[in-house]
């Protein structure tokens, strides 16, 4: 048997099959009936580095993933060691003293979920009509430009926004505050205690660093997230459907409202469901705005107001080792809220028709 | 079949006598009057009729709501005029347009109106807050002191030509690169795993790490304080700052770099597999570069979200008044953290200071973001001009190499031979198809000059799409074949582009990326 005979392709298979030797003689014996094509091993063998890669990867996911466990279970033993001390009136109460064993996140749970609402209530029209806008109304032109307007204003640090809702919002918002107590006093939480519209010596200072004003601001840095949500599943809506609509006869607002609106609905429910779990832990802006009280006020006009996080950034200082597991304790329970809404916001924007195919 | 098309001139009879003989029963009446010329219609989206109607009801509404407040309404305040003035607008705008149109229409117009007022409100919103904080913040700003000095020695009445935020600047700098030290590797390789190994595992990390995001920073702060500072006994310093904030910054950095290399296009990948690729110069050589520009997006916002943060520093770093650049001991403070606490002070010059340390913040963070718009502005395996440029050169470097190594002579004399005239114009036609060719180029090597059966194959494909290209000009749907594809003919004329060596010179790489969706998170 000469090299010049022997078939290529057992000379190719030769060089990858380990008994190669043993298949080319029998391939030149009666190249037709002894060829046995086995079906190939689909998963490949991998070599040293791959393996190296593959445990590197594997590695550095499980140190991020202990990291956060660890961060979870350190919250969540050190919460249960206060929690414990102040059993169920952890709920229930609303002052903070831990040393004294009476301390509990009642008011400042209320005066997060007011904060957050109130923000929620400005956010939503003010991102909903800047996401109609964008994905609808605007010129092609600028389009782009507003896009990352509105994405910068989303990387705005939060102390920026928290000095011009100190020094500037504040001020300008002070009459209208006034004006919706004198007017809309009847409306419970728009009622103020200790403002008397016909007293010349009252001042509006009792409108000051109220609920109010840092849900405005707060809202300020949610709609940029919210919106960008919402004018990414708006750009989704089908282009037949749309015009489908409008060959209808239908105005653009119809359009809109028989279109966009029913397909972005989980983007829109969705957004806001993230914007409001990032209203609930914001921080810094609150903390600069709100006089710290600590009871429930539902009137959102009235000075004074709270929030979990501002509590925590308020009393770490000079902490013994139980008041941190006390704040702990209020970290914890912001931290099980926030993940449910998350939670809640994602499987919205999965299950909805428009999120399907986001992901 | 009755009917009659080419009876013109009679119908009129027929029509007369329907039913006693065999009638046409469609026709075409004569033609009695000429067609009337239709008045073009207007397409453009601003109608001069609602121009008018929104210039009319804004000076109706101003006098009134000014006529109310100082005559009228005891009212006072800057704000409740607008408020009141956009209000008496929109009803009287609705007014004016229900006087001419129907109730839809009306809605329509209103509707237009008050988004576009949402979205300038919006606008206008973020324009006040840069234009304050840095109109309030010009007068530090303009003492150069300002960015030499720090405040160890400048007390809260010292005027601003005295003390400066040097110690804020050097501080935020320190920790955030410590931060990404840590967390870009580590961010990275977690998304790699979570986007190269799916698994069981894989899902449990992904579900970790996104239920992670919605860690409030304060509590990652709180979460450094107790464990570093008062169960660890360590003192305040930059580094565990850095650890705060590289705890809150790890979820978002790992989420978004993985949505991102979610996107890679499968075939890329599947292709160097394909060429016997091992998964880490899969990873390595496609799947990394394609993402580059997505990764460093990705990299890029979480450092501007890192740098803002004020909660997590401020429980960990310890604010100082001088200069400190050891992280790892004495206390350190950053921009945001300098911010609050200047602005925490009743003094005017310690708050105009926090306006202008706020102001550098904010010029900080909107210098990143601008970055991260100009290097991510692609879709994964979109090259920028420059990009395709080098890949273009690379392979056509590759190609010199094989040839030279065919023919047997050093790639110079090759490189030689061929003058750089026509620098591989046809592969920098879609940067896609550029990026698939350098991952063909990969293991290239290996492959065997191709068939001249697949090079008739792939001419005839060609000879196809020209004709095709051909009919649609004709058609109009594509610009004149004369301009265009004469183009197309000059530049695909440079076959050093294509990796592929020897005499089979095959047509540019096929625009075969996959659907590049947008980075929806980026």
């Amino acid at each position: 048997m000469s090299p010049s005979k022997s078939n290529p392709t057992a000379a190719a298979n030769g060089g990858t099959i380990i008994d190669a030797t043993g298949t080319r003689t029998e391939v030149i014996q009666s190249p037709v009936t002894t060829i046995t094509d086995k079906p190939r091993r689909l998963v490949s063998a991998s070599d040293g580095p791959d393996i190296a890669f593959r445990w590197i990867a594997r590695g550095s996911g499980t140190i991020v993933v202990t990291v956060m466990l660890l961060v979870g279970l350190f919250l969540a033993y050190q919460g249960f060691q206060a929690l414990h001390v102040a059993g169920p009136s952890f709920i229930t109460e609303q002052s903070w003293d831990p040393n004294s064993g009476k301390f509990g996140i009642a008011a400042v749970l209320a005066g997060t979920a007011f904060i957050a609402l109130t923000a929620i209530s400005f956010a939503l029209p003010l991102s909903l009509g800047t996401a109609l806008y964008i994905s609808e109304y605007a010129p092609a032109k600028i389009k782009n430009a507003l896009v990352t307007i509105v994405d910068l204003m989303a990387a705005v640090p939060s102390v920026v926004y928290g000095l011009w809702g100190l020094f500037f919002l504040s001020p300008n918002v002070l009459p209208v505050s006034q004006w919706i107590s004198t007017y809309l006093g009847w409306i419970p939480i728009f009622a103020v205690d200790g403002f008397d519209q016909n007293d010349p010596l009252s001042s509006p200072t009792a409108f000051a660093a109220s609920t109010f004003i840092a849900g405005i601001v707060v809202a300020l840095m949610v709609a940029p997230i919210t919106s960008s949500i919402m004018r990414e599943v708006f750009t989704q809506a089908p282009l037949g459907e749309r015009e489908g609509a409008l060959a209808l006869g239908a105005t653009k607002w119809g359009m809109i409202s028989s279109v966009v609106l029913p397909f972005g609905r989980g983007g829109i429910i969705g957004g806001t469901m993230l914007g409001l779990g990032r209203a609930l832990g914001e921080t810094i802006a609150v903390f600069l705005i709100i006089s710290p009280v600590f009871v429930i006020q539902p009137h959102i006009l009235e000075k004074g107001a709270n929030s979990i996080s501002a509590l925590i950034a308020l009393r770490y200082n000079e902490a013994s080792k139980f008041e941190i597991s006390a704040l702990m304790a209020a970290g914890l329970s912001l931290f099980v809220i926030t993940l449910i809404v998350n939670f809640i916001a994602s499987t919205i924007i999965g299950r909805s028709r428009s999120g399907n195919e986001t992901t | 079949m009755t009917t009659v098309l080419d009876k013109r001139s009679t119908p009129p009879a027929s029509a007369v006598t329907r039913g006693t003989q065999e009638t046409p029963r469609t026709w075409i009446p004569p033609e009695t009057m000429p067609p009337a010329s239709e008045p073009r219609r207007s397409t453009a989206t601003i109608r001069t009729v609602d121009v008018i109607r929104l210039l009319g009801s804004a000076f109706a509404a101003i006098g009134f709501t000014a006529w109310l407040f100082f005559y009228a309404l005891p009212l006072q305040g800057v704000i409740g005029f607008v408020v009141v003035a956009y209000v008496i607008f929109l009803l009287l705008f609705g007014i004016l347009t229900a006087f001419d149109e129907n109730g839809q229409t009306v809605r329509d117009r209103i509707v237009a109106v008050f988004v576009n007022s949402l979205a300038f409100l919006m606008l206008l919103a973020l324009f006040s807050v840069v234009v304050y904080t840095v109109g309030r913040g010009v007068g530090p700003l303009g003492n150069l002191n300002f960015f030499t000095q720090d405040m160890s020695n400048a007390g809260p009445l010292d005027p601003l030509t005295r003390g400066g935020v040097i110690h804020a600047v050097l501080g935020t700098l320190i920790m955030i690169t410590i931060a990404l030290a840590i967390s870009i590797p580590l961010g990275l390789l977690t998304a790699v795993f979570l986007s190269e190994f799916p698994g069981r595992y894989a899902r449990f990390v992904r579900t970790v790490v996104e239920a992670m995001t919605a860690l409030p920073s304060i509590v990652a702060g709180l979460f450094i304080y107790a464990t570093i500072i008062v169960f660890l006994g360590f003192n305040r310093s930059g580094f565990a700052a850095s650890l705060a904030i590289t705890v809150m910054m790890l979820p978002i950095i790992i989420r978004s770099a993985d949505v991102v290399l979610r996107l890679v296009p499968g075939n890329l990948k599947e292709a160097a597999r394909a060429l016997g690729a091992s998964t880490w110069r899969t990873v390595w050589t496609v799947t990394l570069p394609t993402a580059r520009s997505g990764l460093t997006t990705a990299i890029i916002l979480g450092t501007a979200r890192g740098i803002g943060e004020t909660s997590p520093v401020l429980l960990t770093a310890g604010a100082t008044t001088f200069l400190n650049v050891n992280p790892l001991s004495g206390p350190m403070t950053s921009l945001p953290l300098t911010t609050f606490t200047f602005v925490k002070s009743p003094e005017n010059n310690m708050i105009a200071r926090g306006f202008g340390t706020a102001a550098v913040l904010m010029v900080l963070v909107l210098v990143l973001f601008a970055l991260a718009r100009a290097i991510g502005g692609r879709g994964p395996g979109q090259l920028s001009t420059r990009q395709q440029r080098a890949r273009a050169r690379q392979s056509r470097d590759d190609g010199y190499r094989y040839r030279a190594r065919a023919l047997g002579v050093p790639t110079s004399a090759v490189r030689r031979a061929n003058p750089r005239s026509l620098p591989a114009a046809a592969a920098t036609r879609s940067g896609a198809g550029v990026a698939d060719s350098a991952a063909v180029g990969l293991t290239v090597a290996t492959i065997a000059p191709v068939s001249p059966a697949v090079a008739e194959a792939t001419a005839q494909q060609t000879r196809a799409a020209r004709t095709l290209r051909r009919r649609l000009s004709e058609w109009r749907l594509l610009p004149k074949p004369s301009a265009a594809i004469n183009r197309f003919r000059r530049s695909s004329k440079a076959p050093q582009g294509s990796p592929e060596p020897g005499p089979n010179s095959t047509p540019p790489a096929p625009d075969t990326s996959g659907p590049t969706r947008k980075d929806p998170d980026a």
